[in-house]
């Protein structure tokens, strides 16, 4: 078998993106927030201002690894009905709109368990999905959601933790397909408080073991901290309270909201120029 | 990996943000270094016995049983220090807390017994206690909030979600993920991720061990059932650890039917049955068809949970425990029952085993010893159980 390391929408981001001597800027949107309609323009608006890849959720009750800027979002979106196949026919929509963005799911494991495990990875393939990360799956017990994964070819994206132990970065090395979502603190999703850019000794080790690609998020909200996590040597940055923010204060005035996404996207999007 | 079984077959195991854990392994290890120092047991048991009042009473009712052939016995966890058995492994956990060097408890609580214990064992042992509370419960629990705050706690509102006990929970572990160098993450139940479970019932299972020395002085046999009632859970497993290997005793879990259990409005996590993950562990839950977690409801907010501990759902799996529902009416009764025909106010929580242990006695067709474990008392009901009954007395 192929290693899903090697293949797909995102091996072509990150080739296309080093070629260009650019990092990758992945904003974080909740499917469904605040309304379905208004959700696929979100996306639409986030894919034109210059996203390299979309980072998305899906709406749960007890999102435990979230801060209150995305639990709200969870709120909204389920407050307007939105459920797990309203999600699947707007992620569909969005692949037949845009063929080449890497788009990932990020979720609850409660939430794959009750579809069923592999009918979940499935159902998430044919919707044009390319990764799965679940938040309260750690390593020790990711491998039927790896294995459900490498059946429908979807890629298990890993979590490393800034606290992460050399045997647990040596197993992401072993395991990691898409890209590995390095963690920039400890705590949970929020804006408020800001990233810790890794240090020389992390990314090293990172490259020691060979994950995938790392894209750093938790806490990233400025330009300038997509830039110094760039040259510290992540591959990108994924920002989803500070996207979800601007949806948040731009309820009653959705122009407002387009444009002021749309700019941030770019402003974020500008500074992974290295 | 972990040290110690993560599982019970198919339920528990460790399902949290990768961030957790190194603080989960970290406890583990520690729970595992205290039970072989001798140290670590002596202090555990001298604040069980000195401080706390173990052991605990069993008392053979008088009156509430009319068959003959029946004998019931009450295990008194309602006279332990801080009114129900929680007090016991509050005490193992906060000495683990000190042993890891750790200073500050973070613990979730419901109705707030549990919060009242976490934060007489954190005055008593000099830890900083935060407590998460729906904001829904500090309103309706104003005296067990009172409590926390007198001895030195610090209560803090949860409004997210729907602002009870589930929500307090979730707080708790976000406060834990950003917070594990400096706090220690105090669990109120038998529920949870590893090693919750698997703690909490050792730090409780001398409740089924007193209850052993006591039966065989004074019957000089087992008992035919043991019965307490599951919310979380953890006065069960408490009562039940001793007995699992003993197979002539039957083990009886009494989950809240609330309104029914065909209505929505119940916690009877095992007897409706539906298996998912929630706070940590793959076991029993409250979910609708896509996996959102449900609101649990009881009269009693002890068993206002919306999962169950692991170890319950391999024991109802297994067939080695039989788990039963009771409505809020009929938990009721029990209460009025205990408290006129004993002179015990039971709390609303095991009122619910007390209810199934008389339909069982009522039935009985040959000798019987039946246990109930009376977890706390009911000074802390009082008020909402005035609001119910009224005059009806």
């Amino acid at each position: 078998m192929q290693s899903p390391k090697d293949t797909g929408r995102y091996k072509t981001m990150f080739a296309n993106l080093s070629a260009k001597k650019q990092g990758a800027f992945v904003p974080f949107v909740m499917l469904g927030d605040p309304d379905f309609e208004t959700s696929l323009d979100i996306l639409r608006t986030l894919v034109k201002n210059g996203a390299d890849a979309l980072e998305l959720g899906i709406p749960y009750s007890d999102p435990i690894a979230d801060g209150p800027t995305i639990q709200k979002a969870s709120i909204r979106a389920l407050g307007s009905g939105i459920r797990p196949h309203d999600c699947f026919a707007i992620l569909k929509q969005l692949r037949a709109e845009y063929a080449d963005i890497p788009i990932g799911l990020l979720l609850y494991s409660n939430l794959v368990l009750a579809k069923g495990v592999d009918t979940f990875y499935k159902s998430a393939f044919e919707a044009g999905v390319d990764s799965i990360l679940i938040a309260d799956v750690p390593l020790r017990e990711a491998q039927r959601f790896i294995d459900a994964a490498i059946n429908n070819s979807i890629q298990q994206i890993l979590i490393a933790p800034p606290n992460a132990s050399d045997e647990t970065l040596s197993l992401i090395g072993e395991k990691s397909s898409g890209y590995t979502y390095l963690l920039g603190r400890s705590g949970v999703t929020g804006a408020e408080s800001a990233v810790e850019i890794p240090a020389a000794e992390l990314v090293a080790k990172l490259e020691k073991y060979k994950v995938a690609p790392p894209l750093i998020g938790f806490g990233i909200s400025t330009p300038q901290q997509v830039s110094s996590a760039i040259q510290a040597g992540a591959a990108g940055a994924i920002s989803g309270s500070a996207t979800v923010n601007i949806i948040a204060k731009n309820l009653a005035n959705s122009k407002d909201m387009h444009q002021q996404l749309g700019e941030f996207v770019a402003t974020m999007k500008a500074a992974t120029h290295l | 990996m972990n040290k110690l079984d993560s599982k019970f077959g198919e339920f528990g195991g460790t399902y949290v943000p990768e961030l957790l854990i190194p603080a989960l392994d970290q406890l583990e290890q520690a729970f595992l270094d205290a039970k072989d120092d001798p140290a670590f047991q002596k202090e555990f048991m001298d604040l069980l016995k000195d401080y706390a009042g173990r052991p605990t009473a069993m008392t053979l009712s008088r009156n509430l049983v009319s068959n003959p052939l029946v004998k019931l016995y009450l295990k008194r966890e309602d006279l332990l220090h801080g009114g129900a058995h929680k007090t016991n492994q509050v005490l193992g956990q906060a000495l683990l807390c000190k042993r890891m060097g750790k200073t500050e408890v973070i613990a979730e609580t419901g109705a707030g017994q549990h919060g009242v214990a976490t934060a007489l064992a954190c005055a008593l042992l000099g830890l900083k206690a935060r407590i998460y509370m729906g904001a829904k419960d500090v309103e309706r629990q104003s005296p067990n909030v009172f409590r926390m705050r007198l001895m030195g706690a610090q209560v803090i509102p949860v409004n997210s979600g729907s602002g009870t006990l589930k929500d307090a929970v979730n707080e708790a572990m976000r406060d834990w993920s950003a917070s594990y160098e400096t706090s220690h993450y105090l669990l109120g139940t038998a529920a949870g991720p590893h090693p919750f479970p698997t703690i909490v019932r050792e730090y409780h299972r001398m409740i089924g061990e007193e209850t052993r020395a006591q039966i065989m002085e004074r019957e000089g046999r087992l008992p035919d059932a043991v019965v307490a009632c599951v919310g979380g859970g953890s006065n069960a497993i408490g009562m039940f650890a001793d007995f699992i290997d003993e197979p002539s005793v039957r083990l009886i879990g009494v989950e809240p039917a609330g309104k029914g259990v065909h209505t929505k409005e119940h916690g009877a996590t095992i007897v409706t049955g539906s298996k998912g993950i929630l706070h940590g562990a793959y076991t029993y839950i409250m979910q609708d068809k896509d996996g959102q977690i449900e609101e649990s409801y009881s009269v009693s907010a002890g068993l206002d949970y919306p999962a169950v501990g692991p170890q319950h759902a391999f024991l109802h799996e297994t067939g080695r425990a039989e788990y039963y529902a009771v409505t809020d009416t009929e938990a009721l009764n029990a209460f009025k029952l205990l408290c006129k025909k004993e002179g015990i106010i039971p709390a609303l929580e095991p009122s619910h085993a007390l209810a199934h242990a008389l339909n069982m006695a009522d039935d009985a067709e040959e000798e019987m010893i039946i246990v109930v474990n009376l977890s706390g008392r009911g000074d802390k009901d009082l008020e909402h159980v005035i609001k119910i009954l009224g005059d009806d007395l």
